[in-house]
C-alpha cells in the first residue's frame, strides 16, 4: 500500500462550549506535503489538537479517518500508534524522563511485547539522528524538553518524528523561534521523512519555511475553515500581500474565529 | 482502645542485657538514666501530625538471626540490595539482632577505617564510641523516643574513617528484621576525621504486615574539618512497624554531609534528618523521596541549621501519594545570627495520584541574619494532563504515560543515591509501590 490518508470532513470543533472550528474540509495523502497559513487565532493549532485528542477540545460534527478508520473513536495513544503524529506549538516539559528513555518507549509502543527495539540499535539510531539535526549528544540524557530553549524544543520534535517514523505528522508552528542555521537543519529532517509513505500537514506563518519545504497543496484557514487552497504561489502571494485580498476577495471583515461570514 | 504507654522493660532487664553483652558500664549507666528519663519525658511533636496513640512501646525487644556463609545464600529479595556479579567489598549485614555477616577491605582496616557491629565497637573502639555516642549530635533527653532509644539500642553500626584517609568504595549495611514481631531499636553512628572521604549506604527491611512492632532509628553522622560524607539510605519497613527515625548530622570548617534517603516504608512513620552546619564553608544536600499508600500516615521533617559563614544548605524532598496514604513534609531551613553569606534553598514537591490521599508541604525559614540568601518552592499537585497528552500523543499508553511521569517526578532524587545497586533497588520498591 502506498502511503496513509488523513480525511478531514466537515469538523466542527467546540472548547469550552465555544464553537473554533466551523467546518473544516482537508484531505491528506502520503506523499504529499501540506501548509497551512492564516493569520493568529482562526484555528490552526486548534485542527492539529483535534486530529491528535486534545482532551479540552470537542467534536460536535463531522469526522476524521486514517485509511478509513474513524479516528474520533480512538484515544490518543491509539492515534499515535495508528500512524499520526503532532509536532506541538508548545512541547511540554517532562521532568526526570531523559529524552532517550522517553524515546525507547515512545518506539517500543509501537511494537509488540518481547519484541522492544534492541538497546544497541536504538542508541545506533538516535545517534546518527542526533547527528543529522545537529543536536548535541548531551540532550539525549537531558529531561525531555525541560530548560531546553525554544530552538532546541523545536529540533527535539523533528527528532521525534525522525524517530518514530510517523505516516502522516502534523507540524504546528515548527518553525518559529528558529534561527537561519535551526531552520535549515529542521528543514533537512523533514524533507528527508519525504517519500510514498510520508503526509505531512505543516501549519507555519512564514514562506521561509516554505522556501526549504517546497509544498504540494496551500490551504489559508480563517474564521473556523479553509478559505482558500491553492499550490506553493499562494504562499508567495501570502508572503508579498498579506491576507487583506483574501478577506476581500470572500468578504470577510474580521478573520479570527469569533466572527461569521 | 487507650494505648498503653508504660515501658515495656524495666531496669532490671536493661542491666542483664548490658551485662550479657559485656558493655562498659558507662554504656549500662547511659542506658538506665534514659530509661529513668523516658517515663517522664513527652513524645516529640511533629508538626500538623498527631502521633499521640501510634505504637512506640510494644514489641518484643530482642531476637537472633542465623549466621550467613556468603552474600549468595541469602534470599532474593536481600540479595536485591548488590550487584551480584560484583559484590560488595565493605558490608555488615544485620539480620535480627546478629551480625549475619561482615566483611571490609583488608587494606582499608589497615587505615584505620572502622565499619562494624555497634556492639563489638563498644568492646574494641570503647574510647571513640564513648567520645561521640550521643553527644553532639543527638542528645538523650531530646524526648521519650531518644530517650527509650537510648535506654534499649539493640544493634547498629560504628563507622569511623582516619584522618586523612579517603575511601572510593563505599560501605553498606543492610539491617534485616526477619523476626515480624521484633522492633529494631537501631544506633548508627558515623565520624569522618579531617579531611576524610567516605560513602555509606543503609538499607532497613521487615516483612511484617500484620504483625506490630517498632523501629526506633538513631543515626548520628559527625564530619570534621574538610571531611565529606555522602550517606544513602533506602527504608523499607513493612506495613506492621511503627517507624521513629533520625538522622542528623554535624558538619564543621568545611565539611560536606550529603543525604540521599528514599523512605518507602509501609507503615506509620516519623522522619527527622537535621544538619547542623557549624563550620565556616559547610555544605549539606539533604534529598528525600517518599511514595505513601495504603493508609500509612507519614511526616517527615528536613532541617538544615547554619551556625557556619559562608555554609550552603540544599534541601529536596518528593513525594508521591496513593490511595488513603497522609503525608506532611516540613522543610525548614534555620539561619543563624553570625552566618553571614549563608544560602538556604529547599524545594518541597508533592504529586497526588489520588483523591483520598492527604498531602502537605510546609517551608519554613527562619533567619537571624541580614547577609544571606535563601529561598523556597513548594507544590502539591496531580499529574499534569498536558503532560500525558504529550507523551500518548507519541504512542505511549496511558498507564506507561503515568509510570513515566511518577517516576520522573521522583527522579531527581533517586539519582542521588550513591550505589547502583541501590538506586535500581530503590527504583523497583518505587515500581512495586507505585503500580
Ligand atoms: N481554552 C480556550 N478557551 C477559549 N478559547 C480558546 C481556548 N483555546 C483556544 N481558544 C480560541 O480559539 C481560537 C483559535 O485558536 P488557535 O490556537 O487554534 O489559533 P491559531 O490559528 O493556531 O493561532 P496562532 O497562529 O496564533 O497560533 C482563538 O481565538 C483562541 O483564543
Ligand atoms: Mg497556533
Amino acid at each position: 500500500m502506498a502511503g496513509s490518508t488523513l480525511e478531514i470532513k466537515n469538523l466542527h470543533v467546540s472548547i469550552e462550549g465555544k464553537e473554533i472550528l466551523k467546518g473544516v474540509n482537508l484531505t491528506v495523502k502520503g506523499g504529499e506535503f501540506h501548509a497551512i497559513m492564516g493569520p493568529n487565532g482562526t484555528g490552526k493549532s486548534t485542527l492539529a489538537s483535534a486530529i491528535m485528542g486534545h482532551p479540552k477540545y470537542e467534536i460536535t460534527e463531522g469526522s476524521i479517518l486514517l485509511n478509513g478508520e474513524d479516528v474520533l473513536e480512538m484515544e490518543v495513544d491509539e492515534r499515535a500508534r495508528a500512524g499520526l503524529f503532532l509536532a506541538m506549538q508548545y512541547p511540554s516539559e517532562i521532568s526526570g524522563v531523559t529524552t532517550s528513555d522517553f524515546l525507547r518507549s515512545a518506539i517500543n509502543a509501537r511494537r509488540e511485547e518481547g519484541n522492544e527495539i534492541p538497546l544497541m540499535q536504538f542508541i545506533k539510531d538516535l545517534d546518527k539522528d542526533l547527528d543529522f539535526l545537529e543536536i548535541d549528544q548531551s540532550m539525549a540524557t537531558r529531561y525531555l524538553n525541560e530548560g531546553f530553549s525554544g530552538g532546541e524544543k523545536k529540533r527535539n520534535e523533528i527528532l521525534q518524528l525522525m524517530q518514530i517514523k510517523p505516516d502522516i505528522a502534523i507540524l504546528d508552528e515548527i518553525d518559529s523561534g528558529l534561527d537561519i542555521d535551526a531552520l535549515k537543519v529542521v528543514s533537512k529532517g523533514i524533507n528527508k521523512m519525504r517519500g510514498e509513505d510520508f503526509g505531512c500537514l505543516i501549519i507555519t506563518h512564514y514562506q521561509r519555511l516554505l522556501n526549504y519545504i517546497t509544498p504540494d497543496f496551500v490551504h489559508v484557514m480563517m474564521q473556523g475553515r479553509v478559505v482558500k487552497s491553492g499550490g506553493p504561489e499562494l504562499a508567495h502571494r501570502l508572503e508579498a500581500e498579506g491576507y487583506d485580498w483574501i478577506k476581500e476577495e470572500l468578504g470577510i471583515e474580521d478573520e479570527t474565529v469569533g466572527q461569521n461570514a | 482502645m487507650t494505648v498503653d504507654t508504660k515501658l515495656p522493660y524495666d531496669r532490671s532487664y536493661i542491666e542483664q542485657f548490658s551485662a550479657e553483652r559485656n558493655e562498659p558500664e558507662w554504656m549500662k549507666e547511659l542506658r538506665l538514666n534514659a530509661l529513668d528519663q523516658a517515663e517522664s519525658l513527652e513524645l516529640p511533636k511533629p508538626d500538623k501530625t498527631k502521633i499521640g496513640n501510634w505504637n512506640f512501646t510494644r514489641f518484643k525487644h530482642v531476637a537472633t538471626g542465623e549466621k550467613i556463609a556468603s552474600l549468595t545464600d541469602l534470599p532474593a529479595e536481600i540479595q536485591d540490595f548488590f550487584d551480584v556479579e560484583n559484590l560488595p567489598e565493605n558490608i555488615v549485614i544485620q539480620r535480627n539482632h546478629t551480625v549475619a555477616f561482615a566483611q571490609l577491605n583488608e587494606e582499608l582496616s589497615n587505615k584505620g577505617v572502622i565499619f562494624t557491629d555497634i556492639f563489638t565497637a563498644l568492646k574494641e573502639h570503647e574510647d571513640l564510641v564513648k567520645r561521640y555516642y550521643m553527644k553532639d549530635a543527638v542528645a538523650v533527653e531530646e524526648h521519650k523516643l531518644t530517650a527509650l532509644h537510648a535506654a534499649l539500642m539493640n544493634g547498629g553500626v560504628f563507622v569511623y574513617v582516619p584522618k586523612n584517609v579517603q575511601i572510593e568504595e563505599p560501605l553498606q549495611a543492610v539491617f534485616w528484621q526477619e523476626d515480624p514481631e521484633v522492633a529494631l531499636v537501631n544506633h548508627v553512628l558515623v565520624v569522618a576525621e579531617e579531611n576524610s572521604e567516605l560513602t555509606y549506604v543503609e538499607n532497613y527491611i521487615s516483612n511484617n504486615k500484620e504483625e506490630a512492632t517498632v523501629a526506633n532509628i538513631v543515626t548520628e553522622v559527625i564530619a570534621q574539618d574538610n571531611a565529606k560524607v555522602s550517606f544513602g539510605a533506602v527504608d523499607n519497613f513493612a506495613a506492621g512497624t511503627t517507624t521513629y527515625v533520625n538522622r542528623r548530622g554535624v558538619g564543621y570548617r568545611h565539611a560536606t554531609i550529603d543525604w540521599a534517603l528514599g523512605q518507602m516504608n509501609d507503615g506509620n512513620t516519623v522522619s527527622e534528618n537535621v544538619t547542623h552546619l557549624i563550620g565556616d564553608g559547610s555544605v549539606s544536600n539533604a534529598n528525600a523521596v517518599t511514595v505513601g499508600r495504603g493508609k500509612q500516615i507519614q511526616n517527615f521533617t528536613a532541617k538544615i541549621a547554619q551556625w557556619g559563614k559562608n555554609s550552603d544548605a540544599q534541601i529536596l524532598q518528593r513525594g508521591v501519594m496513593k490511595e488513603s496514604a497522609t503525608s506532611i513534609f516540613n522543610a525548614i531551613g534555620k539561619i543563624e545570627h553570625g552566618a553571614s553569606g549563608a544560602n538556604n534553598e529547599q524545594t518541597s514537591r508533592v504529586l497526588m495520584l489520588s483523591e483520598k490521599a492527604r498531602g502537605d508541604a510546609n517551608p519554613i525559614l527562619l533567619i537571624d541574619e541580614d547577609d544571606v540568601t535563601a529561598g523556597h518552592a513548594a507544590s502539591v499537585g496531580r499529574v499534569d494532563p498536558m503532560q500525558l497528552y504529550y507523551l500518548m500523543s507519541r504512542g505511549i499508553t496511558q498507564e506507561e504515560a503515568e509510570r513515566l511521569v511518577i517516576h520522573g517526578f521522583l527522579d531527581p532524587v533517586v539519582a542521588q543515591l550513591p550505589i547502583a545497586a541501590v538506586k535500581k533497588q530503590l527504583k523497583q520498591v518505587i515500581e512495586r509501590k507505585v503500580n
